[in-house]
């Protein structure tokens, strides 16, 4: 009986590898299927409620909708351009602000 | 003379040289896998929301209309709407009432809009997932359910509860967790907007070409507004992940550079033993470009385990464990988080870049700087 | 046959350490028969060794090989020949730890990509003829100085070489191991091999192995033994 040579091994986990990013893109494939209705309940719910942005950073009103921001804020790339904020790229909201009363932002 | 199996033989010398010095080149996989987790992770997660955003935007209005004054956002006059309805091309136009409202309790921002269907159900609201999840400085409260209360401070001082009719699908938590949809009555009173008063238009067309024609008609008429497309609405989203993605890329390509320069360092400093085996295969008939070979199939060992693994990580980590890692980061700081799986999706371009990224440089840290030490002449080891 | 002329070998040349190892040697070495290069350390023995079996180049001088000239060959080329044609032991023996006797055996034949199957089982041969078939697969860190010099001497046939060159063999062996080490050059010379030894060793110059006795001193021959 020969011993396994290593590169036996090299050829199996190649092979493992790769069959992997290839289930990977399988998965890709059938969840796009899968999430298909999905996807469009949601659409048809942006439709519906006239939303214009994603819920992803909601600080602020230059985040919430950066689609829409004014024209001066910070964090505009040019002051022509729509506008974006690094949110949370670096910092937490500190914990004073979360416990301010009354006023928005 | 077989180049296959000649391959085979010096993978397998290569593998076994790697595997007596175990350790080491296992803090070297676990290392790089981890940079290549770090880097596909972001890759993933920017692409995935990039494209969930388009995708989901696109019915989205087609124009929305903000009045200006002094480049900030003006509440729209509602009888804009007259002018603007007789331009040819115009489907609908209709006013939008919505605006930020600072739960002080939870520290979070709502979205209040005004829903249209609502307005004979006065008195009761339907919440997005995220506000239902509220929580307090004391931890959090029992989610928000079908006929509780929420209270709202008004801009008079006085408090008005509203109750909850319903919750909003949480598989929209990306486009609603922090919406609270309620009668126009109801929204008045909060924000104290005039009865003439609006936030916004949105304006829909027959014909998406005319978009630009109808935009610039209606600068002429009321040049104190501004029209944005949706198109431009899409635009930001795709630059705010790509810059986004960006930064951090950046910050990951530094960390994967300073690895390569750390990979090419062990390699020009190779170890007495590791000079004197290539000595010995120098002696025994080895070429340099044998020796050269040996070194590639090293480097290619590290790098192609770390990608693979790395990547399926990657891949599992952002796609099906939500990329928990990431979260804080990619959604921003927010105080309300919306709940989602992406959808995901991974490109050959992706895996591509990642592999040239990583594979190939590593591989060339690891020759090149192997040169000197594979000329060695064979008789050094008569001599040594 | 190898015929050396006029070799010479300087190390350094040029700067204060300069050192000449071979000073102008002219050498025949018929095949088919054992030679012991003799003499004191330092006496260039090692060198010419190595520039007979192709490891290293001379500095100047010409060496043939079968008529042909390999003075200034290419690396790639020499060291197919070196591979072919010589089979080389050193004095420290040079086996690469963490590996077992049979890989030992078959890396100088990896670079020809030879069929495994074949390559394994003539390496087996090897061990087994030389007594170390039971312990293939043991790494060499574990062996005894006899055991690590048969596995060598297995190393070097491995190619089937013409000829097999040793660099002070017996150094590291008691007088029963050297005697064991020049019977089993006895047996190879039988084969038809041909052998180079260079020695200050008695049991191995005096040994009745040894058909011509060239004797070295100070990088030069003094003494080209008689050619059987």
């Amino acid at each position: 009986m020969s011993v396994p040579r290593y590169s036996d091994f090299f050829f199996l986990f190649f092979l493992a590898g790769i069959l992997l990013v290839g289930l990977m893109f399988l998965d890709t494939a059938i969840s796009g299927r899968i999430d298909r209705p999905l996807r469009e309940e949601r659409r048809q719910l942006v439709g519906a409620l006239s939303l214009t942005d994603l819920c992803l950073f909601t600080e602020a009103r230059y985040t919430r909708h950066p689609g829409m921001a004014d024209l001066q804020t910070p964090f505009q790339d040019h002051p022509l351009a729509l506008e974006h904020f690094p949110s949370g790229s670096l910092v937490a909201v500190p914990a004073h602000l979360r416990r301010r009363t009354g006023s928005d932002q | 003379m077989n180049a296959f199996e000649k391959q085979r033989y010096i993978l397998d010398l290569a593998l076994s040289s790697m595997k007596r010095r175990k350790g080491k080149n296992i803090a070297l996989v676990a290392v790089y896998t981890f940079v290549l987790f770090l880097l596909a992770s972001v890759l993933f997660s920017a692409d995935s929301l990039k494209r969930e955003a388009a995708l989901i935007l696109q019915d989205a209005p087609e124009m929305t209309i903000q009045k200006l004054v002094a480049g900030r956002q003006d509440l729209m006059p509602t009888r804009y709407l007259d002018s603007i309805r007789q331009i040819p091309g115009v489907q609908s136009v209709e006013p939008r009432l919505w605006g930020y409202y600072y739960d002080a309790l939870s520290g979070a921002n709502y979205t209040l809009m005004v829903n249209k269907a609502l307005n004979d159900h006065q008195g009761e609201i339907l919440i997005g997932a995220g506000v239902s999840r509220r929580t307090t400085a004391d931890g959090p409260p029992p989610r928000l359910q079908e006929n509780d209360l929420l209270p709202f401070k008004t801009y008079d001082g006085s408090v008005l509860t509203l109750n909850v009719k319903g919750l909003l699908p949480t598989t929209s938590e990306l486009v609603t967790a922090d919406l609270v949809l309620l009668s126009e009555p109801d929204f008045r009173k909060i924000f104290a907007f005039g009865p003439d008063l609006s936030t916004d238009l949105i304006l829909r067309v027959r014909n998406a070409r005319e978009l630009p024609t109808i935009a610039a008609k209606i600068t002429q008429l009321h040049p104190d507004t501004r029209p944005i497309l949706r198109q431009e609405l899409l635009r930001t989203y795709e630059a705010v992940f790509d810059w986004r993605g960006g930064v951090i890329i950046l910050v990951l390509a530094g960390v994967l550079f300073a690895f390569v320069i750390l990979a090419w360092d062990k390699a020009t400093g190779l170890s007495a033993e590791e000079k004197r085996e290539i000595g010995i295969l120098k002696a025994v008939g080895w070429e340099t470009s044998d020796i050269l070979l040996m070194k590639f199939w090293e480097g290619t060992t590290i790098s192609l385990t770390a990608f693979f693994v790395g990547i399926v990580l990657a891949y599992l980590h952002v796609f099906v464990a939500a990329g928990v890692l990431f979260e804080p980061i990619l959604k921003g700081w927010s105080v309300l988080y919306p709940q989602f799986r992406l959808t995901p999706t991974v490109s050959v371009y992706q895996v591509a870049t990642l592999f040239f990224l990583t594979v190939l440089p590593y591989t060339v840290a690891t020759i090149v700087p192997s040169w000197r030490s594979a000329t060695i002449d064979p008789d050094a080891v008569m001599r040594g | 046959m190898i015929q050396l002329h006029a070799i010479r070998k300087v190390f350094n040349a040029g700067r204060p350490n300069e050192f000449v190892a071979v000073d102008g040697v002219d050498l025949t070495v018929d095949f088919h028969g054992a030679t012991a290069l003799k003499g004191p350390s330092g006496s260039g023995k090692t060198t010419l060794l190595s520039i007979v079996g192709c490891m290293a180049r001379p500095t100047s001088g010409r060496i043939t090989l079968q008529d042909r000239e390999i003075t200034s060959l290419p690396e790639r080329f020499l060291t197919e020949i070196r591979r072919a044609t010589f089979g080389i032991i050193f004095q420290q023996f040079n086996l690469i730890k963490g590996l077992t006797l049979l890989e030992n055996v078959m890396i100088p034949a990896y670079p020809t990509g030879e069929q495994y199957a074949s390559l394994k089982k003539r390496a087996m041969g090897l061990l087994d003829l030389l007594n170390l078939g039971a312990k293939a697969h043991a790494k060499v860190e574990w062996l005894s100085g006899g055991e690590a010099q048969r596995t060598a001497i297995a190393r070097a046939l491995i190619n089937n070489p013409a000829i097999l060159i040793a660099d002070e063999p017996t150094a590291h062996l008691d007088t029963r191991l050297s005697r064991e080490f020049m019977d089993i050059m006895r047996q190879l010379k039988q084969e038809g091999k041909t052998i180079l030894i260079a020695s200050h060793d008695p049991i191995v110059y005096q040994s009745p192995v040894i058909d011509r006795v060239v004797e070295m001193r100070d990088g030069r021959i003094i003494a080209a033994g008689e050619a059987p």
